[in-house]
């Protein structure tokens, strides 16, 4: 029996659409209609999420709740859904941020409601799509609508740049993904298939793979993003609205990791190998340049930008290490910064709401007058230091594990970076929450709302679980991973034997 | 038994349809003067929805059996009869989207629509021709009737000097394009398409003169389908004729011109594809190239849909030099969907009215999100589409090309191929930009309404095709499929 809780829990967003786009009167009447619609479709997609989690059998490394149906005429392109251990939690965290994004612009959106809430739900298809497309171009398909709604939040609702970032933050993800179809054509023709399934198991042949590696790499490294193609992040980031940026921090971005865990290493993994070194580099260099860089600046939204890149850093070291300790730490690690960060841009957006600015130098004694804000801000400040118990650790921990297995001067580099990142986060938090009230408008700001408690409320559950009782997530993941070094371990015995025959010979 | 034989017509059925129903619309339209001119173009769609019947039914009723006629002169295949449905609907669609305007701006004369369909009888020829004189004649048929279409606004300035500059250009092309089949006529000896195509089915060694022929030939098509480097009269014409003329050539004789261009290149001189790969691939790199720079810092509309269909030309042309089936369906598909955006982004041109006025420069634009947000919407749609976003369905137009260019294994179609997504992302930045100024900027002041209900029409339906094509994309592309493959059955 095939399920089809995939394609529900794909396309129940849309249903919230056509639903939002039928409402008629007047303004006000259709803003809080649409509101209401959004969150209860987002909160519905969240319960089939947690559905499809329930049902997901973490014993198993393989594919699951697998749908196909005949689709490209011509091809053999067919729309296939399934999910298995690395992409179970990415689907569960999209569901997840998108009530709470909606919930977080119920005040501070007040123009285009309606649009606004469509662009969101179309996203959340988007995003939950990518992450269970079995097909490389139904994959592509939803990596790049993705690029859609995000282009219009940003420069329909984003800030006094809007129009600039937007277009940056557009033209360069679709120049990276650009070169991404090309190789996925190639994969399509020298597998006969785009079935992932079936390119996950095929042997490349390695001249190939190199180039097939670089496109993907393309691709990947700017959505990730990896130094030096991450520019268009920071300014993403502060012009886009709040909600805009916690999506993009906590969802977009791993979408590059996902990329490098489902298709670079288990694809090309010969390529994946040669090219270690040139990643780990990279990493490093963002990992320490990133974190010094968001040292100086002086707009919180810039600071948790860059030290989202920096926080990616971790991530491609540790999958790059083809350890079960890395893999499983870079995917801790990308779920654990999907809920700090986006959850960072939610406390910049609390304040953003009552002042309309994130300069830092516009605040300062906060700890007065806002408590609980405080708080809650010093709690996810932690989590993204990665402290004991937090979220935060338990993925840096494990990345650093499996980095110091494989090379001990890039785990020690790595290591750096979150000494920076206690600097920069640290003094970030100095500046807001204490010291003396320089500001009085910032003095006249009220604590968090009821609305806002109830949106940070779940996020700190859920940063705390991760961090005390790491083992829930890790165990569907463990599976998968264990799978997928087997694999890349087979390749590269393979063609060493191949190597090795030939050179005797 | 009769000395001359007379020839099969039944083949020939819609051209000699669409050719009476023309002729005879002219004589119902100087009989009853140019208040019967709203008439006449319903009658005229009428038309050509029923030659689009005529088109159809042999195909459904005995498949696309390849059938050759009047002396080898007239072909009729699969291949063709989805290029003249696509054709045809493209001649509908441009006439239905000019009634409202033609009314306003005083062009409400029944030979606009008499004049529209017999260039769409000289297209259908050229698609089915199998010989260079029926090509020729077809080609012929189809300019002249369009040289008039772009001056068809006589009291304009700019309409009359788009004629004469399309005609004079027109005509030095249509003479190159003579040139060279003299040439090739000269080194084979023959005119016919199908001894061409068996002489040269080994290639071998190719004679100079030949290549020159060829050249020749591919030059004048070039110069139809406005491909770089003979695109420069495409912005002129477009900005200069009347917008419903502009949507008509954007639509019709582009689709009509391309299509032949993959007859006269896949079918006679089809094994000599290592010769002519070369003249495609650098006129399709260039179209791209140019296409998408150029376009960049246009103001009118117009203009910027003048180079958005050169950059078209130029990806519909990857799937030729790629030279297989797969290219071919890759070049219909493509077709196919260009015609829906195009017709759907000119409906919306065509609504573009403030106080009374047509409007033409792309700022007139601003803020279009909050005066209309439906129409803003439908041109969202069409403009994500053209810069092949997907999901929609220009997406899998270029698709299908690039498909087509990297299963040919070839290193210099990897290399076009690369080339088309990159100027992809310089033309979706003018793409995005009209998208930007709708939906992030303050609102200059709201558009004339109503636009008429058949724009509105048409804007809704291509809007739904483009949208919605990803759900079920077989329509478009199994007829394309089967049309390929009958292509290189015969």
């Amino acid at each position: 029996m095939t399920s089809h809780i995939l394609s529900l829990v794909t396309f129940l967003p849309l249903a919230g659409v056509v639903a939002i786009l039928c409402l008629r009167g007047a303004d006000a009447d259709v803003a809080r209609n649409a509101r209401w619609i959004a969150l209860y479709v987002s909160l519905a997609d969240l319960a089939v999420a947690i559905g499809v989690w329930a049902l997901f059998d973490p014993s198993r490394g393989d594919f699951q709740m697998v749908e196909e149906a005949r689709w490209l005429p011509g091809f053999n392109i067919a729309y296939r859904v399934g999910i298995d251990g690395l992409s179970v939690f990415f689907v569960l965290l999209s569901s997840f941020l998108t009530p709470i994004c909606i919930v977080s612009a119920w005040t501070a959106v007040q123009n285009r409601v309606r649009e606004y809430m469509i662009a969101f739900l179309v996203l959340e298809t988007m995003m939950v799509g990518t992450f269970c497309a079995l097909d490389l171009f139904m994959f592509y398909m939803f990596f790049e609508g993705t690029l859609i709604p995000m282009f219009l939040i940003i420069g329909i609702w984003g800030g006094s740049r809007r129009v600039y970032s937007a277009f940056k933050f557009f033209l360069y993800t679709l120049l990276g993904s650009v070169l991404m179809l090309l190789a996925l054509i190639a994969v399509y023709y020298t597998t006969g298939s785009s079935d992932i399934r079936v390119a996950l198991d095929f042997a490349f042949p390695p001249a190939m793979q190199i180039w097939l590696w670089l496109a993907f790499f393309a691709s990947f490294a700017v959505k990730m993003p990896m130094w030096p193609v991450h520019t268009w992040l920071p300014d993403a980031h502060v012009e886009a609205p709040t909600a805009g940026s916690v999506i993009l921090a906590g969802v977009l971005l791993k979408m590059g990791g996902y990329g490098f865990i489902r298709f670079s290493l288990p694809m090309f993994p010969l390529a994946s190998e040669t090219l270690t070194p040139f990643v780990f580099t990279l990493s490093v260099v963002a990992i320490i340049y990133t974190s010094l860089v968001a040292l100086a600046q002086d707009d919180m939204k810039k600071v948790i930008a860059y030290s989202s890149v920096a926080h990616m850093g971790i991530v491609t070291t540790g999958i790059f290490t083809v350890t079960s300790e890395g893999l499983q730490g870079a995917m801790i690690q990308m779920l654990s910064h999907g809920v700090v960060s986006a959850a960072l841009f939610l406390v910049v957006g609390v304040v953003y709401d009552r002042l309309h600015t994130h300069e830092i130098a516009r605040f300062g004694g906060l700890a007065n007058n806002m408590p609980k804000y405080a708080a809650v801000f010093m709690f996810f400040m932690l989590a993204s230091i990665g402290l004991p118990g937090t979220s935060g650790f338990v993925g840096e921990f494990l990345s650093l594990i499996g980095a110091f297995q494989v090379n001990t001067w890039v785990a020690f580099l790595a290591t750096t970076g979150m000494i920076l990142s206690a600097c920069y986060m640290l003094y970030l938090y100095r500046r807001i929450i204490f010291g003396v009230f320089v500001h009085d408008d910032a003095r006249a700001m009220l604590d968090l709302s009821p609305r806002e408690v109830a949106i940070f409320a779940p996020v700190i559950v859920v940063a705390l679980w991760m961090g005390i009782y790491p083992a829930s997530f890790l165990r569907p993941i463990q599976p998968s991973v264990a799978n997928l070094i087997e694999h890349v371990q087979a390749s590269e015995r393979a063609h060493a034997a191949l190597l090795a025959a030939a050179t005797q010979r | 038994m009769p000395v001359f034989p007379v020839p099969d017509f039944m083949p020939a059925l819609p051209e000699m349809f669409l050719g009476v129903a023309a002729l005879a619309l002219l004589l119902l339209g100087v009989h009853q003067g140019d208040r019967a001119a709203r008439e006449i173009a319903w009658l005229s769609v009428g038309a050509l929805v029923v030659d689009m019947a005529l088109v159809l039914a042999p195909l459904a009723s005995h498949g696309p059996a390849r059938e050759v006629s009047f002396y080898g002169m007239f072909v009729t295949d699969g291949f063709g009869g989805y290029a003249k449905l696509l054709v045809l609907a493209g001649s509908a669609l441009s006439l239905v989207i000019a009634l409202s305007y033609n009314d306003r701006q005083g062009l409400a004369r029944p030979e606009f629509a008499t004049l529209v369909l017999l260039g769409t009888v000289g297209m259908l020829l050229m698609i089915s021709a199998n010989d260079l004189i029926s090509l020729y004649l077809g080609l012929e048929l189809q300019s002249l009737a369009l040289y008039v279409l772009a001056s068809f606004a006589r009291d304009s300035e700019r309409s009359t000097e788009a004629g004469l500059k399309y005609f004079v250009l027109g005509a030095l092309a249509s003479g190159m394009l003579l040139y060279g089949a003299s040439m090739v006529y000269g080194f084979a000896g023959t005119t016919n398409f199908d001894v061409m195509g068996k002489l040269f089915a080994n290639g071998g060694t190719v004679p100079v003169g030949l290549v020159i022929g060829i050249v020749f030939i591919a030059v004048g098509l070039a110069f139809k389908c406005s491909a770089v480097p003979f695109h420069m009269w495409t912005p002129d014409v477009y900005e200069g004729a009347p917008t419903p003329i502009t949507a008509f050539f954007s639509i019709a004789p582009k689709t009509a011109a391309i299509v032949l261009f993959v007859r006269v290149m896949v079918g006679p001189f089809g094994g000599l594809v290592a010769e002519w790969r070369q003249i495609i691939w650098f006129i399709s790199a260039a179209s791209m190239i140019l296409g998408s720079f150029a376009a960049i810092n246009q103001r009118s509309v117009k203009r910027l849909m003048a180079y958005s269909s050169i950059g078209h030309a130029g990806y519909a042309l990857i799937g030729l030099a790629a030279g297989n089936a797969a290219g071919v369906r890759g070049v219909l598909v493509y077709m196919a969907i260009y015609v829906v955006m195009n017709a759907g982004t000119f409906a919306f041109i065509l609504s573009m009215r403030r106080d009374g006025h047509m409007i033409e420069e792309i700022a007139d634009l601003a803020g279009l999100s909050r005066t209309r947000p439906g129409l803003a919407l439908a041109v969202g749609i069409f403009m994500f589409s053209m810069a092949g976003i997907p999901p929609m369905a220009g997406f899998f137009a270029k698709v299908y090309v690039f498909l087509a260019a990297i299963d040919t294994g070839l290193p210099s179609l990897y290399v076009l191929a690369v080339i088309g997504v990159l100027s992809s992302v310089v033309g979706a930045y003018y793409y995005l930009r009209i998208v930007k100024l709708m939906y992030f900027d303050e609102p200059a002041p709201a558009f004339d309404r109503p636009a008429g209900r058949e724009l509105q029409a048409v804007l809704v339906l291509t809007a739904f095709v483009v949208l919605f094509f990803f759900v079920y994309p077989g329509f478009i592309v199994d007829g394309a499929d089967a049309a390929a493959a009958a292509l290189f059955a015969g």
